[in-house]
């Protein structure tokens, strides 16, 4: 078993009077795909922050690769929802400052170029380069915002719902492409998601979060389904069922809220 | 509507009135016009003439507009002895307008030298507002100390006419030319200080989050992300900001004299030349369209679309 790579400890988040989350204890390893789900206003995309290092724990500790997180960096790349590119700039250039900021002491133009190239390349969107965000889809401004992240060569890649904007066919297409990214990379993820099929597709571990508020850590399912992984054969699978199953399970049952249990 | 077209389609057989009658001689019974053959199936056509209507919709009531004032007007001045018809004023205009550049001293001068020199303390007043006020809209939207001391003056002196500022621009500048100057200068800046400084404070949370996650620098966040999220605020401050002026600078000038469109007017009413004030109004208004135009231009070149 590799090291703990991420380590959250007894962390504790409010914001003024109100309680976020309580009593946080998680641990990734290096290579780890984790993703975090829970209805929503649970907290999870908070958590996302606290390890993004956007916001700081009320108390607790969040550790990445031994340092203590103290506030944004580069080394964890963050994929926003709404993609958050720069729409006066084009495709490259959203891509090309990100690189430039990491690799940007230590190599020359030409290098960096390159490193942007090929972030485009990744994603199969070299033809976008030159576009600005408005000219292109939804799908293809998040991939851009996939590349911008992969391109800083981050140690984790931390994704809020990044496909929650986009139409069934688009996410699952993206899907499959994050997960061939991940096994070419070996990045570290860790995603907010509400989709329980898309969890149980991309994970290595699902963390089931309560509701708030004082959210914590409900329950964790290990997904030992053999990867690569085809959502057609999965589709099929008992394992896959049994693990989607049990999710629901949490998010329904165990998790449900009172005005959804009434309703219908 | 439709009975017509109907009859039209059987006019051959049955001619019901005098026109149809016509018009199917003039068609052929053999062959009725596409229009005919699709009303006689019932499907509902457009008014004749369709694709000439929106050009002629678009030109017709402004001109009608016009036609309207300039019968007012000729109305008004029949009433009035001495009040000069559209005529006489377009004569004027075009005996004016024939040499607009020439210079009989100081106070005689040619009305495009006018424009120019009311343009020239507008463009002074207006560039130092700029040099001013939108970097101070950057800090005080960019830091909420700034903000906190300067909210409360803005507040006090915007509502002020710049006019009242002007005897304490001949005060300090003991001059008239400089006094105009200022009074553009004050009425100037505070659109553009407001505009910029909201601009500020509204760049997406969005694109402030990524530059802390890219972890840019400071030159970074405000060359890549500040000015072009704030640039069509800011842009839009300047409009504003030069509508003020060209309004401020006419009557600034009718205070201080010299030479200017605004003193023009003044001048031309000592000497009771009516058409001369008439022609002022409208060059006024030509030019303060043509300046903002010339904005609205300079600001859809700086937009981009969002999302």
């Amino acid at each position: 078993m590799a090291a703990k790579f991420i380590d959250i400890s007894k962390v504790d988040m409010r914001f003024g009077k109100f309680h976020a989350l309580s009593d946080i204890n998680l641990s990734v390893e290096q290579g780890e795909f984790i993703t975090l789900i829970g209805h929503s206003g649970c907290g999870k995309s908070t958590l996302l922050n606290l390890i993004a290092g956007l916001n700081r724990p009320s108390s607790g500790v969040l550790v990445c690769s031994g340092r203590e997180i103290a506030g944004p960096a580069p080394e964890r790349a963050v994929v926003f929802q709404n993609h958050s590119l720069l729409p006066w700039l084009t495709c490259f250039e959203n891509i090309h400052l990100a690189v430039e900021r990491v690799f940007g002491a230590k190599e020359s133009r030409a290098q960096l170029d390159e490193r942007s190239w090929r972030a485009l390349e990744l994603v199969g969107l070299t033809a976008a380069g030159g576009k600005r965000p408005n000219e292109i889809s939804g799908g293809m401004k998040q991939r851009v915002g996939i590349a911008r992240a992969l391109s800083m060569e981050p140690k984790v890649l931390l994704m809020d719902e990044p496909f929650g904007a986009l139409d069934a066919l688009t996410r699952a297409h993206l899907q499959d492409e994050l997960m061939r990214i991940v096994a070419a990379t070996g990045a570290t993820v860790i995603m907010v998601t509400h989709d329980v099929d898309e969890a149980v597709l991309l994970s290595d571990r699902i963390i089931m979060m309560s509701n708030g508020p004082a959210a914590t850590i409900g329950d964790i399912v290990k997904v030992r389904l053999e990867r690569p992984r085809d959502r057609l054969a999965l589709a099929q699978d008992p394992l896959y069922l049994d693990y989607r199953t049990s999710v629901l399970e949490f998010l329904y049952q165990r998790q449900g809220r009172p005005a959804q249990r009434f309703a219908a | 509507m439709s009975a017509i077209y109907t009859s039209l389609g059987d006019a051959g057989t049955a001619p019901e009135t005098a026109a149809s009658a016509l018009a199917a001689a003039g068609a052929g019974p053999a062959a009725p016009s596409r229009r005919a053959r699709l009303a006689a199936k019932g499907v509902r056509l457009p008014p004749p003439g369709g694709r000439l209507r929106p050009i002629v919709m678009r030109v017709l009531p402004p001109l009608l507009g016009l036609a309207l004032l300039v019968l007012v007007w000729q109305i008004l001045a029949l009433r009035n002895p001495g009040f000069p018809t559209p005529l006489e004023t377009w004569q004027e205009a075009a005996k004016l307008f024939a040499d607009p550049f020439y210079r009989k001293g100081p106070n005689d001068q040619g009305i495009g030298w006018n424009i120019v020199a009311s343009l020239r303390r507008v463009a002074l007043g207006f560039g130092l507002a700029a040099l001013v006020g939108i970097p101070l809209g950057f800090l005080i939207g960019r830091f909420s100390f700034v903000y906190g001391m300067f909210s409360p003056l803005i507040s006090l002196l915007k509502p002020v006419s710049p006019l009242a500022w002007l005897p304490i621009g001949l005060l300090v500048f003991k001059a008239a030319d400089p006094a105009a100057i200022w009074a553009i200068f004050i009425c100037s800046i505070w659109p553009m200080i407001v505009n910029t400084a909201v601009g500020v404070q509204r760049v997406p949370q969005d694109y402030l989050n990524v530059a802390r996650v890219l972890d840019l620098s400071e030159w970074k966040v405000v060359t890549r992300i500040l000015l072009p999220s704030v640039l069509p605020y800011m842009l839009t401050g300047v409009r504003l900001a030069i509508g003020t002026a060209w309004l401020v600078i006419v009557a600034a000038e009718m205070l201080t004299g010299g030479v200017g469109i605004g003193f023009w007017v003044w001048d031309e009413w000592n000497n009771m030349n009516v058409p001369h004030i008439l022609i002022a109004i409208g060059v006024i208004g030509v030019v303060g369209l043509l300046l903002e135009l010339a904005l609205v231009a300079l600001a859809k070149a700086f937009s981009y679309e969002e999302k």
